[in-house]
């Protein structure tokens, strides 16, 4: 099973690059944050994941939570600014 | 146990690599936003499910669970905060040339 999820950790981390493909080429500013936001929610799955490997998962389900948490507080922050700055311009 | 789990976890696997097919593939925003806000949260919650049933009875599955609730709530709520910024800053949707949509025609 441990070589499962470091196939999986490794999978997730292959998407991890196609999303940042997005984030540089994507034409609008709500495009980048919308990656980021895609990157932010695989980064709670690896870091699940590191911890099966590690198998210290009592830890590291804490440190997702509070990711996740953060995460959306982050992607929420950027579209109130982002929604004003360009309702100014 | 762990047969049902890697079923669960292989499918949310496919739904996170759909989404971002998606992201990568589909032509405007609002588009991206759609593929993203539904699949990737789908993706993340079996995976997450299929890795509470591997972990088995623990105070850290419940934990599992409780960053599932995190994302079924929180993922879908950014989207929305997202496309509803969009949406008002006047990004442009995307359209097929020369037909017109209800968009148009509500005007």
């Amino acid at each position: 099973m441990s070589a499962f999820f470091l196939g999986l950790t490794v999978f997730i981390a292959l998407l991890f690059a196609a999303s940042l493909y997005r984030i540089v080429v994507g034409p609008s500013v709500f495009d980048r944050a919308i990656g980021a936001g895609l990157i932010g929610t695989n980064a709670i799955l690896v870091l699940v994941l590191i911890g099966f490997l590690y198998d210290r998962i009592d830890m590291f389900v804490d440190l997702a939570l509070a990711y996740g948490m953060l995460n959306f507080i982050g992607i929420v922050a950027l579209a109130k600014y982002f929604e004003r700055k360009q309702g100014e311009a | 146990m762990a047969f049902v789990a890697a079923l669960l976890i292989i499918g949310g696997a496919v739904f996170l690599l759909v989404s971002c097919v998606g992201l990568l593939r589909l032509p405007d925003f609002y588009t991206r936003a759609h593929a993203v806000g539904k699949a990737e949260t789908l993706g993340s919650m079996l995976i997450l499910i299929g890795l509470a049933v591997y972990n088995g009875a623990a105070l850290s599955s419940l934990k599992l669970l409780l960053i599932l609730v995190i994302i079924a709530v929180t993922n879908p709520t950014a989207t929305h905060a997202l496309t509803r910024a969009a949406m008002r800053s006047g990004l442009k949707v995307w359209r097929v040339k020369g037909k017109q949509t209800n968009h148009d025609l509500a005007g």
